[in-house]
């Protein structure tokens, strides 16, 4: 592929040519202080504008800076483009970028047997080989024999590229990931200038960082065309997405945005409180910004005053969001249950992580599916959703805050650290393309009775200022009707049973369970939340490789789709992914006497579809049996 | 609804103390200090210049908590603790309205003491009543952040080993603009407290003494009987020399940062210490005398000061960050940074 050309001044010259690829999935490793997370969403933002499909897992230790060159230091972004549709991060790494010894260590399982590995050799030293554990030196002794290995000594090739600017050592090293990122625009074919416009804007105020960088990222690009130890470059075509407008986003830009979109389409000023918690801050940070909405957020002192607050706001008329994530939502509940109690609409937002206690602060986990659905003291039923993608965060928690206003209740949306920090392109809504969900408030203050109900079994909304309608709701039963304080023995049974039949009822209100694949079929792959890519990319190859296959995805868990019995009762064997220990397959079997089989992967990653697949073919052969 | 104005809505409609009574009967035991409270608050509303429908009272949990029933306004009886934490969201959200909360010294300091002082420093326009008993009464009985040390309950039998918060040393120290101190006995001047408190422009704590009939009967005996009252308080006036006791014959002078209780037959009136409610120093000196041997307790304004509101500088970024940007609409905001278009293929 690579061939040898004459050129005009008679020297020899190699010329790389192109391999034309479908799908492509990099992994950059290095230190927590490398900047890894910076190339790969410069990597990203390029990538989505050549106009790929894609998807992305940013995968980072939850300590700031670890020490450098550990293992367990070890930081990474991976991202899969693709010329067609793709659903997740990807299984294997077709190219692996290691800054450091520890990062080859960690990845090198994951990489595709003959899949490229670029190498910093400058940062294989001694001191670095050994906290990465390696007795021999991996790039000499011949360990990597199955892989093609390009030995670039970054670090030295950035320091002299930037000699001139009279930076110390240490300062111009740090452009080491720039110079990595220009390489790997080469290698993959992708363009500078989005980059370049973005360092020019980003380090505006620090010039000698900006030209730094700069010069790195042209001088990686062009090691690449200079450089002998490639023999091929790769192109990935743009894929053929829907037509529209798109922009790349993560799942917390996407909820965020959804927040606001929410409170403008019901037509109340929006209203955060929060306080900061891994995986979910970005929430909070993104809207802050966004004050110019007439959005207001809230910093408060604690996860209990970050659900107060947002329920003292939705008192006010307010359309309410909380944020947090597993530890946060826990001290949450007794305030879920107050919410739920005096029928106020209010949005929570988990986005969950390892657990249980402080668990895997920055992986990802489904395991707080219980505490959602069974949470809280008393019988207190809350409507729950999840979201199944990053962009689909926007659409979840805008269905999320138009269930609250009708139905005046709390709803739990839950997302995880997976889909929050992960990007994909999204084709952008406009707004007018989104439905009106403001409700009225309470008209007539001669009838107005703060417990009377609707056809919905909603109550009326009187908010603070709207004179004639003063009246006082709180956390001791309610009289039907009246709203007044009673411990009447059957007044308790029926409104418990009340609340539990206005959330029931939200069934009539959403979109029935709908299958991707046959209606009927011996398997069906049943998932929710943010297991969608991985089965959803496992279901298509199945379905490619001639199986009997369908996926079955739940965006609602409480209530479940009216259907959705009725829908798994068509497939001979359930198989349920979960990243948690079986909680959708318990509640299936407690709500339909459905027995499935659980897949249960709880080692803060999310599952690859390979996984999915191979679980399902090893089910599939049991059957023909 | 009014969500925009940002200031407290001025009084359009006039109303009488009546107009607060709520159609639900008032369940505290006869005789509670909580009455008193009630009934002031009911006739110092009428008087401040807002209109009925824009007041909320907010509450946690306890006995103090069930005053938002037994008044005719917007009300939300809470969960334990959380009343600030709930009314400091209500106010950022609709800084139009006036937000007060009825609070004990459990909900208050104890398992509510984290939204207490973080609402104190962030100077929140919400005010802050605390039903001081020194016990929990609706549980029936344990002793509370306030209890005495040695001060015998149901969870202390051999007396309370804890050492009590001074509920205005911790409203000091926790940056509060507005710290006063009134009694239940004492009407009149718990009366013209709540009128101050919703003056003031900020957070505003009064921590009222009130006597629990049930458990913790005649703790502030010292304070409010008529014959031992005079000699054991003192009620601060601003801009006026410290002077108290049934004939006037005592006040207090400064022995550098030491209050000294001398006798008017040494000193004038013009040679005592003369209170100035906006000096910090002087708050912490005479907040530190309450329920301390040999001092009066002092009842009054101990702080009022201007700071910075949190909600009015919520508000001013909100128009600071629109002044700044040109993107107002949804589609704006989502087509802001790189976007690129997918044609029709």
């Amino acid at each position: 592929m690579a061939t040898t050309v004459e050129t005009a001044d008679g020297k020899l010259e190699k010329k790389v040519d192109f391999l034309e690829v479908e799908d492509v999935v990099i992994r950059f490793a290095g230190d927590s202080g490398d900047g890894m997370q910076l190339t790969g969403s410069q990597f990203t933002s390029t990538t989505a504008q050549v106009g790929n499909d894609l998807s992305t897992f940013p995968d980072y230790p939850s300590e700031i800076r670890a020490p450098s060159g550990t293992l367990y230091g070890v930081s990474g972004f991976q991202v899969h483009f693709s010329s067609r549709t793709i659903y997740t991060p990807g299984d294997k790494f077709d190219t692996l970028v290691a800054m450091n010894p520890a990062a080859l260590k960690v990845n090198l399982k994951n990489v595709v047997p003959g899949g490229n590995i670029i190498v910093n050799t400058d940062a294989f030293d001694a001191k670095n080989l050994k906290l990465a554990k390696y007795d021999d030196n991996p790039l000499e002794d011949g360990s990597l024999k199955g892989y093609q290995v390009f030995p670039v000594p970054i670090t030295s090739m950035t320091n002299s590229a930037l000699g001139h600017l009279g930076m110390s050592i240490k300062e111009s090293s740090r452009s080491k990931n720039f110079f990595a990122l220009g390489l790997l625009y080469w290698f993959y074919n992708r363009p500078m200038t989005p980059t370049l416009e973005w360092i020019k804007e980003k380090f505006a105020k620090k010039e000698i960082v900006m030209k730094a960088n700069e010069i790195a990222l042209r001088a990686g690009y062009n090691f690449g065309e200079t450089t002998h130890i490639f023999n091929v470059r790769y192109n990935v075509r743009p894929a053929k997405l829907p037509p529209g407008t798109y922009r790349n986003v993560t799942g917390n830009e996407a909820t965020a945005f959804g927040m606001i979109a929410a409170a403008r389409r019901a037509g109340l000023p929006g209203f955060l409180g929060s306080y900061p918690i891994t995986p979910a801050s970005e929430i909070l940070q993104e809207l802050s910004g966004l004050a110019r909405f007439g959005f207001r957020t809230f910093q408060a002192e604690d996860e209990i005053a970050g659900i107060c607050t947002a329920l003292g706001a939705a008192y006010g008329g307010a359309m309410a969001f909380t944020s947090t994530s597993g530890p946060g939502m826990a001290l949450k509940q007794e305030a879920i249950g107050l919410a739920l109690m005096v029928e106020l609409p209010l949005v929570i937002v988990n986005v969950q992580r390892g657990g249980p206690s402080t668990g895997l602060p920055t992986k990802p986990e489904q395991s707080d599916l219980w505490q959602a659905v069974l949470g809280r003291n008393g019988e207190a039923p809350v409507p729950v959703l999840a979201a199944c993608s990053p962009a689909n965060c926007f659409h979840s928690v805008f269905e999320a805050s138009r269930i609250a206003l009708k139905f005046m209740t709390p709803v739990i949306l839950l997302t995880d650290g997976y889909l929050g920090n992960g990007a994909e392109p999204w084709r952008l809504p406009t707004e007018e393309e989104l439905p009106d969900i403001s409700i009225p408030f309470a008209s007539d203050p001669e009838s107005f009775k703060p417990y009377a109900r609707d056809e919905f079994l909603s109550r009326p909304w009187a908010v603070p200022g709207m004179a004639g309608f003063e009246h006082r709701i709180g956390g001791l039963e309610k009289q039907h009707i009246t709203g007044n304080v009673s411990h009447d023995p059957m007044n308790h049974q029926f409104m418990c049973e009340l609340r539990a039949e206005k959330v029931a009822k939200i069934a009539d209100d959403i979109p029935e369970q709908t299958v991707f694949g046959p209606e009927e079929a011996d398997l069906a792959i049943v998932g929710w939340g943010g297991t969608y890519g991985a089965i959803r990319a496992a279901t298509e190859r199945l379905q490619a490789a001639g199986e009997s296959v369908a996926h079955v995805h739940i965006k609602y868990l409480n209530p479940f789709p009216k259907n959705l019995e009725q829908v798994l009762r068509r497939y001979k064997t359930l198989l349920v992914p979960e990243n948690n220990l079986g909680q959708l397959v318990y509640m299936l079997r407690a709500s339909y006497m459905i027995d499935s089989i659980a897949y249960s992967k709880v080692q803060g990653l999310p599952f690859a579809p390979g996984e999915v697949e191979s679980k399902a073919n090893e089910i599939l052969s049991t059957m023909q049996m | 609804m009014n969500t925009g104005n940002i200031a407290l809505d001025k009084q359009t409609k006039t109303f009488t103390a009546k107009d607060l009574v709520s159609d639900q009967d008032v369940r505290w035991c006869p005789g509670c200090g909580d009455y008193s409270v009630l009934s002031q608050l009911q006739r110092a509303l009428p008087e401040v210049g807002v209109n009925k429908e824009n007041i909320a009272i907010i509450a946690g949990i306890g006995c103090s908590s069930r005053f938002p029933y037994y008044m005719d306004t917007y009300g939300l009886h809470g969960i334990h603790g959380r009343a600030v934490a709930i009314a400091s969201g209500l106010k950022t959200a609709r800084p139009d309205l006036s937000v007060w909360i009825s609070t004990g010294d459990g909900d208050c300091l104890s398992i509510g003491g984290n939204h207490f002082i973080h609402a104190l420093r962030r100077n929140i326009d919400i005010n802050i009543m605390m039903f001081n008993n020194r016990v929990y009464a609706l549980t029936k009985g344990q002793y509370s952040p306030t209890s005495e040390h040695g001060q015998k309950t149901k969870s202390s039998p051999l007396g309370v080993i804890d050492h009590p918060f001074n509920p205005s040393l911790l409203a000091l120290g926790a940056e509060g603009t507005f710290v006063a101190r009134s009694m239940d006995r004492d009407p009149k001047h718990l009366r013209e407290m709540l009128i101050r408190m919703h003056q003031h422009k900020g957070t505003s704590f009064i921590d009222v003494i009130q006597n629990c009939i049930i458990y913790n009967d005649a703790a502030f005996e010292l304070y409010t009987n008529k014959e031992t009252k005079d000699d054991n308080t003192i009620f601060l006036e601003h801009g006026k020399p410290i002077v108290f006791g049934k004939n006037h014959d005592k006040g207090i002078r400064l022995d550098g940062f030491t209050p000294k209780v001398v006798s008017t037959d040494d000193f004038s009136e013009s040679e005592m210490l003369v209170h100035d409610e906006t000096c910090r120093e002087l708050a912490f000196i005479l907040a530190q005398m309450s329920d301390r041997e040999g001092y009066p307790s002092p009842f009054g304004v101990l702080l009022d000061i201007e700071r910075s509101v949190y909600e009015l500088e919520v508000e001013e970024h909100i128009r600071i960050s629109a002044a700044r940007s040109k993107s107002t609409t949804l589609d704006d905001l989502l087509r802001e940074g790189h976007i690129w278009e997918i044609a029709d293929n």
